[in-house]
């Protein structure tokens, strides 16, 4: 494997995800992660020159919607999703700004 | 000799567009309902959910990137930019990084030096965030997202502003630009525009910027004022005490007039951008571009102009008219409807200044109609009614628009024109008021003024001054 992932690395892709990774899940992750970034590189090793980076495999552009109201109020439904409510809100752990 | 120094600040402003629904759902963006009642699979991210872009909003912010001479990303995309939050429902917010919808714009501002360029460096569309509530009785906190999904636009300047007197130049012409196309009203304390200011200071002849610090919740141009001058001088007293400035976003306290640090660019956050592969790419014709250009409305500079031209009111007045959309709307509105330039311009400049100043509002929260405007000004026209009579009217209208015509009936306002009537009570006031007739007669020109008072109120105000004037002139 030619890329090699450090524990900072595992350890910030950890936090960024919020995941808490055992020693054991953290040395597989390191493995995965090796492997997919090897095969990352073999993609650079084409000559990629002049090729627009593409996000989008079809050629579709311009998708809109016209402004105009179609959702009424479905607040019963979407607070189903809520683990938790009070007063019509979700309840999350208390959070500062 | 003391060093002196140079503020640099560049701003990034977000503006809450004045859509109908969200920018990618067909939820309402209406203020003030019920919690999560204006929410929907979308908004609430709920995996599997699909965004479709509101058509509005691509207009909106286009249109504002042409006023602002920006150069319009004929192939652009939206990005989603991934941290945690509990009002983010989807732990992305879906903005835009890579190729912004509009950039390399410029905006001129007046100061006390002269006419400056403001350099806009991006604009970008992006979505709001949902609302969090801190439950005062139990350790948690509760969320709504009817915001969530709201339109945004950013706009960020480049860092060419130099005192807080630039800064609020800078902000009121984009507020001012914006309001006039219809695309936003603007209002900081409600939030539907805000301001994050990046700060830094330098010795003055310097070439490199020093280190910057970004302060947030600012929802007053005085707290930005404020907040300005207090970040300056924190940075001068860190760099003459030979301390560095450390980049953070610092949160600036109104009520005590400091601010003080969130975060700091260690723990800053790693966004991991990514194209949204939800969204697909916008690609702008120019016959889409076109449109929209047609369809700019005339700005504040060419309105002040034409003011002038036809018009025959004072530069002060046309100032502060066009300085909201609303008043020009109102007052053009009137115009048109028959009402004389003049007489619409004072009732905004007198009374409604006073009123608005009286009840602590802004113009944009006139209430009244031109239509009403214009009808109470023929009242006075046709000598209907007298002018406090007028000035009560408008009082109501002010508060409750009401139709000054029906008002004056129902209140039974309107002024006896019935010379004969009027005649008889004067004839009386001259009987009951022996002291001032004979005051008047020795020469002291004043003692009118009582007999017309006397008379008014007689009248219970609803006479003609200049008639009840002349009247007792002919009869002493």
């Amino acid at each position: 494997m030619a890329n090699i992932i450090t524990d900072e690395t595992i350890e910030y892709v950890g936090i960024l995800a919020k995941l808490e990774l055992s020693e054991e899940e953290k040395e597989q992750a390191k493995k995965d992660m090796g492997s997919m970034l090897d095969y990352i590189d073999k993609l650079g090793e084409l000559d990629t020159a002049g090729v627009e980076p593409m996000s989008h495999v079809f050629p579709v552009n311009n998708v809109f919607r016209e402004d105009v109201v179609t959702n009424g109020d479905d607040r019963e439904n979407i607070l189903k999703n809520a683990p938790e409510e009070k007063d019509g809100m979700f309840v999350v752990p208390r959070t500062f700004d | 000799m003391e060093k002196q120094y140079e503020t640099v600040i560049g701003l990034e402003v977000h503006v809450e567009l004045a859509t109908k629904t969200k920018i990618f759902c067909g939820c309402s963006t209406a203020f003030g309902g019920a919690p999560n009642t204006h929410t929907c699979p979308v908004c609430t991210g709920m995996p599997g959910s699909l965004p479709v872009l509101n058509k509005q909003v691509l207009e909106y912010a286009v249109a504002v990137g042409l006023a602002t001479n920006c150069d319009i990303t004929k192939y652009c995309k939206f990005d989603r930019k991934n941290y945690f939050y509990p009002d983010n429902p989807q732990n992305y917010q879906i903005s835009q990084l890579y190729l912004p919808v509009c950039r390399n714009g410029k905006v001129e501002i007046e100061t006390e030096a002269g006419k400056k360029f403001i350099g806009i460096h991006e604009i970008h569309m992006e979505e709001d965030a949902g609302k969090l509530v801190h439950d005062e009785w139990e350790d948690c906190s509760l969320v709504d997202f009817n915001r969530s999904g709201v339109p945004l636009i950013e706009i960020v300047s480049e860092p060419d502003m130099r005192s807080a007197k630039e800064v609020i130049a800078y902000l009121e012409k984009l507020r001012m630009t914006i309001q006039y196309l219809g695309a936003s009203d603007c209002k900081m304390q409600e939030g539907s525009m805000r301001a994050d200011v990046n700060l830094s200071v330098r010795e003055v002849g310097a070439k490199e910027f020093g280190t910057r610090t970004e302060m947030k919740n600012l929802n007053s141009f005085k707290a930005i004022a404020r907040a300005i001058e207090g970040e300056r001088e924190r940075q001068i007293d860190l760099l003459e005490s030979g301390e560095k400035v450390i980049q953070e976003t610092r949160r600036w306290d109104d009520n005590k007039g400091e601010s003080y640090a969130m975060r700091s660019k260690e723990d800053a956050q790693d966004y991991r951008y990514f194209p949204d592969p939800d969204l697909v790419p916008i690609v702008l014709s120019d016959e889409f571009l076109d449109e929209i250009r047609a369809k700019q409305p005339e700005f504040r500079e060419e309105k002040m102009v034409r003011y002038k031209e036809e018009f025959d009111i004072p530069d002060y007045d046309i100032e502060i008219i066009t300085g909201t959309k609303h008043m020009t709307d109102i007052f053009e509105a009137a115009v048109a409807l028959g009402a004389q330039p003049k007489k619409v311009s004072n009732w905004l400049m007198g009374e409604t200044l006073r009123l608005l100043k009286e009840n602590d509002m802004e113009p944009e929260d006139i209430r009244f109609s031109p239509e009403n405007l214009a009808k109470l000004i023929a009242l006075t026209d046709s000598k209907s009614i007298n002018g406090s009579v007028a000035k009560e009217v408008f009082e109501e209208m002010f508060k409750n628009d009401v139709d000054p015509e029906k008002y004056v009936e129902e209140k039974g306002l309107k002024t006896v024109n019935d010379e004969g009537a009027l005649r008889r009570t004067v004839e009386d006031v001259i009987a009951n008021n022996p002291q001032s007739v004979e005051d008047y007669r020795n020469g002291k020109e004043k003692a009118i003024g009582f007999l017309v008072g006397q008379t008014m109120k007689a009248m219970k105000g609803k006479a003609d001054p200049g008639m009840v004037n002349r009247i007792l002139k002919e009869l002493l």
